[in-house]
């Protein structure tokens, strides 16, 4: 076979085979990303705690998952995890994948409903708090539905980066396309169709969901939600 | 307590790349944001069109596919030697971030306030001098914080380079592993912290720039 030159003919020969990775790589996006907004609310819950020196840990911990490669999170879940003593428990590449870029990515996703809550203005907690509401009521009729909307774009965002960032499980062996294109490469010894169809496939895929999320952006920023708030609070008053 | 006394100067060793890789890719990664922010800008179609396909591309693929792409395709594709593998992993970096961090370049500069525009138009400056002076200096300020979250992602980013078979930190600590299993849990912590401790100045740095982005800009 060429390997010297592009050639259409590996480009047709490989496609088949790198495609077969697809369902891995979206399967893995989807549990990474569910695990991430999962795991983010208890960073945001772990934050909320009215304790100073316990904020502070859990700050720098979040800092610290945050500003360390994902990568050797990967490694460190995949290959250090087993052998620690007592807790350690040997994992499936997959899991290790989820369970590491989960965690990496929940630190962010964290700070979106952060910011997401604390965009509430200050008068809605004290009006909900003056018209008497339960906490209950105040989180899930006034703050929660001013909070998420603004926040679904970002949260959208980062369900593309996380498909951008599982190919870094290919390094601890999850057979997604990267890997299908490796191994193509390998045995054919040619890299550049295989790995031009990995390309082709995250554009395909990645391209079209950036610009539906800059429309809904563009709904989000309409403010939809605060005016169904305001009413809450205003049939309460008129009651 | 001995563990770590054997591990850290092994792991020492790839500290040299991974600084150097972030370094360079930061410098043109930078570049290549100013580059294609203003080009984006620009009044011509076809640079503007050429520069968004190129943001595009970089931004709608992933970075490992991407450096895996410039590896191993590029040499062969158009028989140009990126000379090696470091250069490899340099371009790939500053091309992916120089593409998300353009984004940054082209927002500050639009969001600067239009007023500003005119009060410079109404001074009589021209083109240049308006953008020199009046809009540049504030929609730098602007990028400072974003540049800095931007320089996390890249030092984050340079430990992929160990992947196309680069001597960096995370090299000599796969070295260590293999070497001795047992070892995984310590070797992968000191290399989480090295790259910790790389991170702090620029967690620092990050939120200096954030005061100093809120001073200064004309609303």
């Amino acid at each position: 076979m060429n390997n010297n030159s592009w050639s259409w003919e590996t480009f047709a020969d490989a496609f088949p085979i790198v495609i077969q990775g697809i369902g891995i790589t979206l399967g893995l996006t989807i549990a990474c990303y569910l695990f991430a907004l999962v795991f983010g609310l208890v960073w945001t819950l772990l934050r909320r705690v009215p304790n100073k020196p316990f904020n502070w840990v859990i700050t720098w911990i979040m800092e610290f998952i945050r500003s360390t490669p994902p990568l050797v999170q990967l490694f460190f879940l995949y290959y250090a995890w087993p052998m620690i003593p007592v807790v350690g428990v040997a994992l499936s590449p997959f899991t290790s994948a989820v369970l590491g870029l989960g965690i990496h990515f929940s630190t962010y996703i964290g700070e979106v409903y952060r910011s997401g809550i604390d965009g509430v203005d200050k008068g809605q907690w004290e009006a909900s708090r003056a018209l008497n509401f339960s906490t209950r009521q105040k989180w899930t009729k006034i703050v929660l539905p001013q909070a998420i909307p603004p926040t679904i774009p970002m949260l959208g965002n980062y369900l593309i980066i996380m498909f951008k960032e599982v190919p870094l499980a290919s390094t601890i062996g999850v057979v997604g396309i990267l890997q299908m294109a490796n191994d193509y490469g390998a045995q054919h010894w040619t890299y550049i169709e295989p790995l031009t169809i990995v390309a082709i496939l995250f554009l395909i895929l990645s391209y079209p969901s950036a610009i539906l999320i800059k429309k809904l952006e563009n709904r989000v920023n309409g403010n939809f939600n605060k005016k169904s708030a305001l009413s809450t609070i205003e049939k309460r008053g008129a009651a | 307590m001995n563990a770590i006394i054997d591990i850290f100067p092994v792991l020492m060793q790839g500290i040299t790349i991974t600084i150097t890789v972030l370094l360079a890719s930061a410098f043109f990664g930078y570049l290549m944001a100013f580059i294609a922010g203003l080009c984006r800008l620009s009044n011509n179609i076809v640079l503007r069109k050429f520069t968004g396909f190129y943001v595009e591309i970089f931004r709608g693929t992933s970075l490992i596919v991407q450096l895996f792409w410039l590896f191993y395709a590029i040499p062969i594709l158009f028989g140009i030697e990126l000379g090696s593998n470091w250069w490899a992993g340099v371009i790939a970096i500053a091309l992916n971030y120089g593409a998300y961090m353009s984004e940054v370049v082209r927002g500050s500069i639009l969001s600067i306030a239009k007023g500003q525009t005119e009060a410079a138009t109404a001074l009589n400056m021209s083109r240049l001098q308006r953008m020199r002076l009046v809009i540049f200096p504030q929609a730098v300020r602007m990028m400072l914080p974003e540049f800095g979250n931007y320089l996390i992602q890249m030092l984050k980013a340079t430990s992929l380079v160990s992947l196309i078979g680069m001597t960096d930190i995370l090299y000599y600590g796969d070295i260590l592993r293999s070497n001795d299993l047992s070892q995984a849990p310590m070797v992968y912590l000191l290399v989480l912290v090295f790259y910790f401790i790389m991170a702090l100045p620029l967690i620092w740095l990050t939120r200096k720039m954030e005061q100093v982005s809120k001073k200064g800009v004309a609303n």
